[in-house]
């Protein structure tokens, strides 16, 4: 091949049509590899440490996007609040870390995979939604179940919603590195997706059994039904918090353990496929697997924070301080629930033995992160 | 989903919301504003179910269009000079992106509608894919084109240079200071109504024209999602109108969003798409003539003016100051001149202008080759080391210029600029505007009411005082900008890939940088007026070096 300077070569004059103007397309041989030189095959993003061997396409696209005057920021944040906190601030957590960006999404979600999946969820919950719709099974469900989904498995849309819009959303502002906020973000949408996908099952049976069904019942079982108080405590409660991994830890390592899963796995799982519901454990089997994901993340932010070669001991103990704020609340959330489980026609699992998994579950994750619930939350 | 459906299903998602009774509500982000309940509709009735897909199907083309452009290998005919700037652009878009996520918090709790809320929660996640595509774009550039340097870097350079300061205020702007402020009038009325336009559209058409059809596919996906967020910003400002109280706030918002974003993005935006395009048609558009049409025509006289009705104050002469330093007064032409003077502290290469470049030029911007002709020719004379100096320290008659306080980009406009003691320092502002946002916007009250929720701006903010006094090769080591080899420079005053023909440290060793507000606080009294009155003046270029 001749030598073309780096200005190229026209290989068409841009003549075009009578009175029409189009760029010139030139060769200009500008492709990597064509000429060799100081830093010509530097070819990664080298200014950070990926956790394995190589950079991932999720570290790639999100590390070190949040910059940090701890790291290349040396002009500082320009902008700041009224009282002078800068943009991002470390102390707005409790917790503390030696290396904030140390921390990696174990899902690795960026904009493709985390698309992709909801996505393929989304067609999921089309798919189960119109095969019911099409054979029209609601006219099926046991007319208690009915009554059941109406008032309470409806219902669960709202906490789904309010952690979702209300916790993740802002926590998602606050943290220290892109790596946990994006991470957060999804989270936000894990559970927003999760409170439409409920509202909108909600509206097909509507839908299809008009007469039979009060597709808005939920709206005050959630504001006034005892059974449900507690668990709306125990989510407005996160709606005020300052710290943004407190929120993260309220939300991930105790109410959806103890309530969420109890609520979903322990009771809408077994309970409606008894009751002729095949549909509805398609939705809430997702909200599920979806948690699973989270817990993920969560778990890997946590253990990163409890081993902490500096402040390692610290978080924990202020961890165990959130034990024993959030543990309390979202027992008695859980426990206000316990009514339901007798109200089917046909009864799964107690309420007893919901709650005995749901515990065990949830010390599992304490164990994980070297967490001991005191004597007295073990009485509960 | 059918739309009808859609309808339905937006009309139900509004029963997830409720009033909390348990707790007391305490916005973590402050506003100055005031807002009535209830208001303004979603118009464009976003839900989950239909929102993924449709997404989905937007990266199914982004994505078939990067694998085309590999096996097509697209950077065989792909313009240097353009490739260069990318290095700048990708590096500071991002955190705009991710910053836009972050700032929905502000809304959510400031603003009380719920349906509102809903559409900045999409708006949150389609920032983050923003971000991430576009890191994605920048990664294949490296990857593919002839010199990677500085898009390996990326990051990093964009922290600590004084360029990705300039940009970072698009970003910091939307999630600081009064809620209200930020999210809504910096980000959602002014920028995304604005300026997303000009960055996502004009960019990818000139991007196209320099071979690179790559960043249109990535930018034009990017804009689909852009009415979206420009209908969450529209229905909170008019709940924002429908308070008088807010009115004087609101005045003030836009003069300082308008001017900021005009000095920041005109800045860089205006210099890639004139000084970074090898496409010198006539008939192609000059900045100028696409900042008339999107910003003048399109955004100001067909968005802003008929929100008079609703009682908005439109700052019409600062938008008339800013087309004014457009067209007659070539602002971006003085900053394609600063970054070129800069060039041994950037992290890309700028290449020379040529006739071809300076005909273009003269035919779109009459008189600009008797202000910019005669430096560029001694650029391109400089821009092979062959024992001269970089330009910025040979004998060229231009003056390097103060930064401005506010925009952080140099008072380039001499005659425009102002100085005053503030805050125990002197400071330089590029425009009466630029004093007006540090000494009367970004303060504790506006027009005799307090405006304890403003922010402040904070910082470093002249780059150069970093270095005050530092040896020029010092600093580029200290900044990260020198190649593998330990001693050539990332940044380039040409686009040549002759190991030979690149500039070291090793050139600029020995040369002391400094920085002119640190001396400007040094002067005496008398020393700084006679100083400030000769700056204002200007300088000439010498017909030889
Ligand atoms: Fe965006
Ligand atoms: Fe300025």
């Amino acid at each position: 091949m001749s030598e073309p300077g780096p200005e190229g070569r026209p290989i068409l004059e841009a003549a075009g049509r009578p009175g029409r103007s189009i760029p010139q397309v030139v060769l200009t041989d500008a492709e990597a590899g064509a000429a060799e030189f100081a830093g010509s095959t530097s070819r990664v993003f080298n200014y950070f440490t990926p956790q394995k061997r190589r950079n991932t396409t999720y570290e790639n696209v999100t590390v070190d996007v949040q910059p940090d005057p701890e790291r290349y920021l040396t002009q500082g944040w320009i902008y700041s609040f009224a009282d002078g906190t800068m943009g991002y601030e470390a102390d707005w957590t409790r917790m503390k870390s030696s290396d904030w960006h140390a921390y990696r999404d174990p899902n690795g979600e960026w904009e493709r995979t985390f698309y992709r999946h909801q996505t393929r969820n989304v067609h999921q919950v089309q798919q189960t939604m119109e095969l019911a719709r099409t054979t029209n099974v609601f006219a099926d469900w046991d007319e208690k179940w009915l009554e059941i989904f109406a008032k309470h498995v409806s219902t669960w849309m709202h906490p789904e919603h309010g952690l979702g819009m209300y916790v993740f959303v802002r926590a998602q502002r606050e943290a220290m590195t892109n790596m946990h906020n994006n991470a957060i973000s999804v989270m936000a949408i894990h559970k927003m997706r999760a409170a439409q996908d409920i509202a909108l099952l909600n509206l097909e049976v509507s839908q299809q059994l008009p007469d039979k069904f009060d597709e808005s019942v939920h709206q005050e079982v959630w504001m006034e039904d005892p059974m449900w108080q507690g668990v709306r405590e125990n989510v407005e409660r996160m709606f005020v918090l300052g710290d943004w991994a407190e929120e993260v830890f309220a939300a991930n390592i105790v109410f959806e353990p103890l309530v969420g899963e109890l609520f979903r796995s322990g009771f809408v799982m077994h309970a409606a496929p008894l009751q002729g519901d095949y549909v509805t454990p398609t939705v809430i089997g997702l909200i599920r697997t979806e948690y699973e994901r989270d817990l993920n993340a969560t778990r890997d932010m946590f253990t990163l924070l409890v081993e902490d070669e500096e402040h390692g001991e610290e978080n924990k103990q202020v961890m165990q301080e959130w034990l024993d704020k959030w543990v309390p609340l979202s027992i008695k959330a859980a426990q206000g629930l316990e009514p339901i489980w007798s109200e089917p026609e046909v009864q799964a699992m107690s309420f007893e033995e919901s709650f005995g998994q749901a515990k065990s579950r949830f010390e599992d994750i304490l164990s994980d992160l070297g967490l001991q619930l005191t004597e007295e939350l073990v009485q509960k | 989903m059918a739309r009808k459906s859609v309808s339905k299903a937006h009309a139900k998602i509004q029963e997830l919301s409720w009033e909390p009774t348990f707790v007391e509500k305490d916005p973590k982000y402050k506003t100055d504003y005031t807002f009535k309940e209830g208001g303004q509709k979603d118009p464009m009735k976003q839900v989950l179910q239909s929102y993924f897909p449709m997404q989905e199907e937007k990266d199914h083309r982004v994505y078939g269009a990067v694998d085309a452009a590999i096996r097509g290998n697209m950077w065989r005919q792909v313009q240097p000079r353009w490739m260069e700037w990318q290095k700048l652009f990708l590096s500071i878009i991002p955190f705009p992106e991710i910053s836009a996520a972050r700032a929905m918090p502000l809304l959510t709790e400031a603003v009380p509608n719920p349906e509102i809320h809903n559409g900045l929660a999409f708006q949150m996640i389609d920032e983050v894919r923003h971000s991430t595509i576009q890191m994605n774009l920048k990664r294949e550039y490296m990857r593919n084109y002839i010199d990677p340097a500085g898009f390996d870097i990326t990051e990093k350079a964009f922290s600590n240079n004084y360029a990705g300061t300039i940009g970072r205020q698009f970003g910091e702007g939307f999630t600081t200071g009064d809620a209200l402020t930020a999210c809504n009038i910096y980000l959602q009325v002014v920028a995304e109504t604005a300026f997303t336009n000009t960055l996502f559209v004009a960019m990818p058409s000139e991007a196209a024209a320099n071979g690179d059809y790559l960043l249109p596919t990535v930018f034009l996906s990017v804009q689909s999602d852009e009415s979206r967020h420009m209908n969450n910003g529209y229905g909170t400002l008019l709940m924002a109108l429908a308070n008088d109280e807010n009115k004087d706030l609101i005045e003030r918002d836009l003069i300082y969003s308008i001017w900021n974003q005009h000095a920041v993005v005109d800045a860089a935006i205006g210099t890639i798409i004139d000084y970074g395009s090898k496409d010198r048609r006539k008939d192609r558009d000059s900045y100028a003539e696409m900042w008339k049409r999107w910003y003048y025509d399109d955004y100001y006289r067909s968005y802003l003016v008929p929100l008079e009705k609703y009682g908005l104050k439109v700052p019409h002469d600062v938008v008339e100051d800013a087309w004014r330093r457009i067209s007659d007064d070539f602002y971006h032409h003085h900053v394609a001149q600063f970054f070129a003077t800069g060039w041994p502290v950037n992290y890309w290469r700028i290449d020379p202008m040529t006739d071809e470049d300076f005909e273009w030029f003269e035919n779109k911007y009459p008189g600009w080759y008797d202000k910019f002709g005669k430096w560029w020719e001694h650029y391109s004379s400089l821009s092979e080391p062959n024992g001269h100096n970089p330009i910025a320290f040979e004998n060229t008659g231009y003056v390097y210029p103060h930064r401005c306080w506010s925009c952080m980009v140099p008072c380039l406009i001499r005659e425009d600029t102002i100085m005053d003691y503030v805050d125990g320092q002197w400071r330089t502002y590029c425009h009466k505007w630029c004093h007006w946002q540090d000494t009367v916007a970004y303060r504790e009250e506006y027009k005799g009411r307090p405006t304890p929720a403003m922010g402040k701006m904070t910082g470093k903010r002249e780059w150069e005082s970093l270095y005050h006094g530092w040896d020029l090769a010092d600093i580029q080591h200290d900044l990260g900008y020198v190649r593998s080899d330990g001693k050539t420079l990332v940044p380039q005053p040409h686009v040549q890939f002759e190991q030979d023909k690149m500039w070291t440290t090793d050139h600029c060793k020995g040369i002391e940088f400094q920085s002119p507000n640190v001396l400007l606080n040094e002067m005496s009294d008398e020393e700084r007026e006679k100083h400030m009155e000769e700056y204002k003046q200007g300088f000439t270029i010498n017909d030889t070096l």
